[in-house]
């Protein structure tokens, strides 16, 4: 039964090997000049650790509350997909009305400018 | 299609596809054409009719669809036009509101056409699942819908706690309904009462009852799990308010019975006698809450409490005739509670929020009309013929006697008696009392004429000739399965 | 024949028209035509169903409209029982003869009315044509309804329209009085019949006359005691009494001529009075089980008649007289009725419509005639002046009196004839009284129409323009237009032929009406259905011609009476009332009844007041008073238990009351976390409770 998850063993080492493959390579190449900002985790987007009280923009919750929204529709997509062979044309139709349904609140957030940064 | 499923399900799930439809379209419409009250409301009410039209298509008709998710029946159909009804009422009392407070008509037309989408399924779900996701549809539209006043502090207060504790009920909720499954291996409605039967009651069907009580007695806001009913109705919008009372109370009864006589008749002398302390409860601590109160909104909603427990005479009763009574008693309460509160609505003017007692001082010598309606309907919910409220206690308490529950009943007609006194303390202040600050006239448009005239005759007419309402409730009653064990119990 | 339902209604959609529209916007002819229109369909769909129901074999035909009140479980004798009524209309015999007489006399008097009511302004002409035919619907639900409940908002709706129509001219004090004693007295009457009706529903556990007639026919006949049923049948005949203006309860009807004089003729003549008869007949299985109460009904009928008719013998205004006349026939119908003789009564209730609702729209004409003149003493020689008005009044005149072929004599005979047989004492009375009504009538006639002019002088009309002056001045008694004097004519046919149908077999015919009523006076049952008819002793054809001939022979001489009185030797009637001033001033006072209920119930309810307000101030006051002094005696003792006990105590509720208010504010506080903490307790309290009900057994 454990034959099973031979593959996935494989592919957790092909993913090590590559990843240590990369570093080596980088760390061969690069020139090494540090600075602060280089050793940040991120050169660039927000800052890691600031005050917890820092004020910052609401529109960060509409952004976010709309992308949990859209990316719940593409968790729900995955398991369609697998069966789609199953559902056949029935299916099919009943995913567009899903997303015709889901691009209906993407026009509504649009037209009330919920995308709008400024 | 999928095993199970065929085209006339969809046929069956009409009013509720209608629904959807048109609520897209107003969302549409509210964001692609300029700002026009008028036709969002047109086709809000246009697709409400077109929902009634659809569901009295299944007029007679006893089936399950959708593998036994849903069920197509006069108890829905009876339930499907009550909350549709009371959706209508509320838009076109809404329509002056929405003006005089400057709130966006789209999005609250289409929150509200979503809520009923909720009840709908409430109505008619059959299966756990189906219920609950009709539950949940109906509660994220009431938690938006609450707080729709964003200025006002007290609108969003309403809003973050009916979604706390809300959110906290279904927790309860869903406990019970996952010990349920858990019980029986099934969440069809039919399938528990078929694995429950036959066998003694085991401790863990006890607990969920208790658990589902616990749950939808926080929906029809039974004592004592009423607390978030008074702020919500008093910071809500007031037709929000008048919806959440009506519309919310009726679709949660309906699921509540479909829930305990359609899937629990195994455990009925349970349950029963939990719903007899919930009733003695609510009727008595509603009644009594309502005496001193000054908010008109606040003492309504008391008043909607107090309500709940005599509606729960009927679960209680349990038979045949006690649903039937009971659903009488929803028709009719529908009329006089909706209209009471389109009054206050009409009340709220540019220069006046209307909802205090002391507001209604000498409105007969300012507004007779309004006094009149008012005076109808506050003797209608106190249960004085020929109002439709009296026909409607009439029946559930006699009821209750004829099924044995003596006490019951002599506890609600004292809790009657106890009620007058805060419905006649607004008819003595629409004639006895001085003057209230005078504000701007009050307008009835015409949505609103519409709206009362529905209340008005409804009130009245179901008062001289109740037999039209009570046909309909008997035959709804009548659908619904699980009596027979519920008798063979007592 | 399912559309008799319709046949309410019509007169019903009418006056919803004329009373929602038609009293703001619409002109005087189209209201008059609509309230025309309403009621000629009636009385076509009337006479339709009339028809058809002489075609069917049961003579009965019943339409369910709605169920109407659901069953509602109420105690009876018999347990629990469910109080339930269904919108039901019930055509019968008897219900379709009252029906012709409604729409057929309702529709002519519409027509008269027309005319009659032309002086009034706008609005008051449309609120009239209104209320009348806001009547007829009533009228027509009271005879159709099939149950008590039905009958019973008929019953209060013509009663309604009746104080309506008596107060029509509600600025004048006297209308508006007379509308009120009509609805007070009518509401004792009221009174009984509710308490019949639930008599009715507590013995029978139904309201349906055909099943309350059925079950009481199982009764045993209540010939030695008083019991149930003689209960329910007292109780429906105070009813009865009250609204059909017999002993004790007839004060209001000649009051109720204040109203316009077609209202007179068509409710307080024709329909609305006559409905306690009808209700009586209606329910004749129960009197038939009472016979002590019908004796009652049959001796309250008799000395009403002749208590009315004495009063009618001395009156002067011609509408009171008319007014005496018709409590007096009403008695002559509840005679009927009393000795069981119910479809002669009826049969007396269809004749006495037509010649009354006649001799009342004649008067009318002569009161339009001279201008708003009532007085008999200012009238006289009018056949000079209205000649259509004289002959169709005397043709009625003729029928209330009882001359043969006259429709007043078969009716009137039939029951002299059964009160002979049933009792000869009743018998003697009626004939008195039929002597009387033939002398008043007469009377009426001999002072109204013949002899000389006695009314006021009137300017000719060479003086002045006539154009513009009609209508302000009075020109001299004239002739009244054709839409009164043809409603006269019809009924002056009706008045003489209407008898026709009830030709006894003594005279060769077969009395038709009386075998065409019966399947309503009994239990459905047919072997009930001969019994009434063998239970009444026979007379021999000679025996019955002999009192026929009798009885004409009263009225003859009571019409000669008059005659020499008022036309031959005037001033006779004078010196009489002069020689016998005791008796004739009691009579013109109509023997101070009005007074003695003033100075009874009336003073008796206002003295009650004052004494209770008396014995208030003196006795309650004086008590406490005197309870006053003695407490101050006892303080001092109470004081030291006061401060200790009483207040102690008296803190305490306050403070148990106080906290728990306190308790359930505190409770309400505003947070979110007490209020899940409250559901919580609340489903860990269920648990719990349950637990315990569980495993410690409870």
């Amino acid at each position: 039964m454990l034959d099973a998850y031979i593959p996935v063993l494989l592919f957790v080492l092909v993913a090590i090997g590559f990843a240590i493959f990369t570093l080596m390579v980088s760390s061969l190449v690069q020139s090494s000049r540090y600075n602060r900002v280089k050793l940040e985790p991120y050169e660039c987007g927000i800052e890691p650790v600031t005050d917890a009280r820092d004020r910052y923009s609401v529109r960060y919750y509409l952004i976010a509350m709309l992308f949990v929204i859209f990316d719940v529709e593409t968790v729900f997509m995955f398991p369609w997909a697998v069966i789609m062979d199953e559902l056949a044309l029935f299916g099919l139709i009943e995913m567009l009305v899903f997303l015709f349904i889901l691009v209906l609140g993407y026009v509504y957030a649009w037209r009330k400018g919920a995308l709008e940064w400024a | 299609m999928p095993a199970g499923f065929s085209a006339l399900d969809f046929y069956y799930i009409l009013p509720e596809l209608l629904l959807t439809g048109g609520a897209m379209v107003v969302l549409l419409l509210a964001v692609l054409t300029p700002r026009n009250d008028n036709l969002l409301l047109g086709v809000s009410l246009g697709t409400l009719v077109a929902s009634v039209l659809s569901v009295s298509l299944f007029s007679g008709l006893d089936v399950t669809a959708a593998r036994g998710l849903l069920a197509v029946d006069s108890f829905a159909a009876f339930f499907k036009f009550i909350v549709l009804l009371s959706a209508g009422l509320t838009m076109l009392m809404s329509a002056p509101y929405l003006r005089v407070e400057g709130l966006k008509a789209g999005e609250y037309y289409f929150l509200i056409l979503c809520a009923t989408l909720g009840m709908m399924f409430m109505a008619s779900g059959v299966d756990l699942i189906t219920l609950f996701i009709g539950l949940e549809t109906m509660a994220v539209s009431f938690y938006i819908l609450a707080g729709f006043l964003k200025p006002n502090p007290r609108s969003n207060e309403a809003a973050v706690k009916y979604f706390l504790l809300g959110a906290f009920s279904l927790g309860v909720l869903l406990y019970g309904m996952s010990l349920v499954y858990g019980a029986t291996g099934t969440t069809s409605l039919q399938g528990i009462a078929v694995a429950l039967s036959g066998q003694s009651p085991s401790m863990v069907i006890v607990l969920a009852v208790v658990l589902i009580g616990a749950g939808m007695g926080f929906k029809i806001a039974a004592v004592p799990f009423h607390m978030w009913a008074p702020d919500v109705y008093e910071g809500a919008p007031t037709p929000v308010t008048a919806f959440l009372s009506v519309g919310s109370k009726a679709a949660s009864f309906a699921m509540l019975l479909r829930i305990f006589v359609e899937a629990l008749p195994a455990v009925a002398a349970d349950w029963s006698a939990l719903f007899w302390v919930l009733a003695v409860l609510t009727m008595t601590l509603g009644n009594i809450a309502a005496l001193t109160q000054s908010n008109l909104k606040r003492m309504l909603a008391y008043s909607s409490i107090a309500h709940a427990g005599y509606l729960l005479i009927g679960v209680v009763v349990g038979t045949e005739r006690g649903v039937a009574s009971m659903l009488v008693y929803l028709g009719v309460y529908l009329f006089m509670q909706l209209g009471a509160f389109a009054i206050v609505v009409a009340m709220r003017r540019s220069d006046v929020v209307g909802d205090e007692l002391k507001d209604l001082g000498g409105l007969f010598r300012r507004s007779p009309a309004a006094a009149f309606m008012m005076l109808l309907f506050m003797l209608s919910l106190g249960g004085i013929p020929p109002t439709a409220g009296f026909m409607g206690k009439v029946w559930l308490f006699g009821a209750a006697v004829d099924a044995g529950f003596v006490w019951l009943a002599v506890i609600a007609v004292a809790n009657s008696a106890v009620s007058l006194y805060y419905y006649l303390r607004v008819v003595v202040f629409m004639w006895m009392h001085e003057d209230a600050q005078p504000g701007s006239p009050l307008v009835f448009g015409p949505a609103m004429t519409v709206a009362l005239g529905i209340a008005i005759l409804g009130t009245v007419v179901f008062g001289i000739y109740p037999q039209l309402l009570f046909e309909q409730a008997q035959a709804a009653a009548g659908t619904l399965e699980g009596f027979s064990a519920t008798v063979a119990l007592r | 024949m399912d559309f008799i339902w319709l046949i309410p209604l019509l007169p019903g959609v009418g006056a919803a028209i004329n009373g929602l529209l038609g009293i703001r916007y619409f002109s005087k002819v189209l209201a008059a035509r609509i309230a025309c229109a309403t009621m000629g369909a009636a009385l076509l769909l009337s006479l339709v169903a009339f028809l058809e129901l002489l075609g069917l074999e049961h003579r009965e035909h019943v339409v369910t409209l709605a169920h109407w009140i659901p069953p509602i479980p109420l105690e009876t004798a018999s347990g629990i029982g469910a109080f339930e009524v269904p919108w039901a209309f019930r055509l019968d015999p008897l219900s379709g003869m009252m029906i012709l007489i409604v729409t057929g006399i309702g529709f002519l008097i519409h027509l008269y009315s027309t005319a009659y009511m032309d002086h009034e302004p706008r609005g008051g002409y449309v609120r009239f044509f209104c209320y009348l035919n806001l009547f007829c619907f009533f009228m027509l639900t009271l005879v159709l309804g099939s149950t008590f409940l039905v009958m019973f908002v008929g019953w209060e709706g013509v009663g309604l329209c009746s104080y309506l129509l008596i107060g029509f001219w509600y600025h004048k004090q006297s209308a508006s009085d007379a509308g009120k004693k009509a609805f007070i007295v009518n509401r004792i009457g009221d009174f009984g019949f509710v308490l019949g009706v639930f008599l009715v529903f507590y013995t029978f556990g139904t309201v349906d006359f055909r099943e309350v007639a059925e079950a009481a026919s199982h009764m045993p006949v209540e010939v030695a005691g008083f019991g149930v049923v003689s209960a329910i049948c007292l109780l429906l005949f105070v009813g009865a009494v009250g609204k059909s203006a017999q002993i004790p309860l007839y004060v209001w009807l000649p009051d109720a001529m204040e109203g316009p004089t077609p209202v007179s003729a068509l409710i307080h003549a024709a329909t609305m009075v006559t409905a306690g008869v009808y209700m009586v007949g209606r329910n004749a299985v129960l009197f038939e089980h009472a016979p002590m109460v019908m004796t009652v009904v049959a001796t309250v009928g008799a000395l009403t008649a002749l208590m009315a008719a004495t009063i009618g013998l001395v009156q002067t205004d011609i509408k009171k007289v008319l007014a005496y006349s018709t409590v007096s026939q009403l008695g002559y119908m509840f005679l009927a009725t009393g000795v069981g003789a119910f479809a002669a009564g009826a049969f007396h209730l269809m004749t006495h419509a037509f010649f009354k609702a006649l001799l009342f729209l004649g008067s009318g004409s002569v009161i339009h005639a001279m201008d708003e003149e009532q007085d008999m003493k200012k009238m006289g020689g009018l056949k000079y002046y209205m000649g259509t008005t004289f002959i169709t009044m005397f043709i009625g005149a003729i029928a209330i009196a009882g001359v043969p072929p006259f429709s007043g004599f078969f009716s009137k005979d039939e029951i002299l004839y059964r009160t002979f047989l049933s009792n000869k004492w009743l018998w003697g009375l009626a004939v008195v009284t039929a002597g009387m009504t033939a002398f008043y009538m007469f009377r009426l006639i001999f002072m109204t129409f013949f002899g000389d002019y006695r009314g006021p002088g009137w300017k000719h009309e060479e003086h002045g323009g006539h154009a513009e002056e009609h209508g302000h001045t009075w020109h001299g008694p004239h002739e009244s237009p054709r839409l009164m004097t043809v409603p006269l004519m019809v009924l002056a046919v009706g008045a003489f032929a209407a008898g026709f149908v009830g030709v006894p077999a003594a005279l060769g015919g077969g009395n038709a009406i009386e075998h065409f009523l019966e399947p309503s006076f009994v239990a459905t049952s047919a072997s009930h259905a001969g019994e009434a008819e063998h239970a009444v002793a026979h007379l021999s054809h000679g025996a019955e011609l002999a009192l026929m001939a009798f009885s004409v022979l009263v009225g003859l001489a009571g019409i000669s009476l008059a005659y020499h009185l008022y036309v031959r030797r005037r001033g006779q009637a004078d010196r009489l009332a002069a020689n016998w001033s005791v008796a004739h001033r009691v009579l013109l006072n109509k023997y101070y009844v009005d007074e003695a209920y003033g100075a009874t119930a009336i003073d008796g309810t206002m003295a009650s007041a004052r004494g209770l307000w008396t014995v208030d101030r003196r006795v309650v006051d004086g008590a406490v008073n005197g309870a006053g002094w003695l407490t101050r005696a006892l303080s001092w003792v109470s004081h030291v238990l006061d401060k200790y006990v009483v207040d102690g105590l008296v803190n305490l509720v306050g403070w148990i009351c106080q906290e728990g208010s306190y308790l359930f504010r505190r409770v309400q506080t505003g947070l979110i976390q007490n209020y899940a903490v409250a559901t919580l307790f609340g489903v860990f309290a269920f648990i719990t409770m349950y637990l315990v009900a569980r495993y410690v057994g409870v």
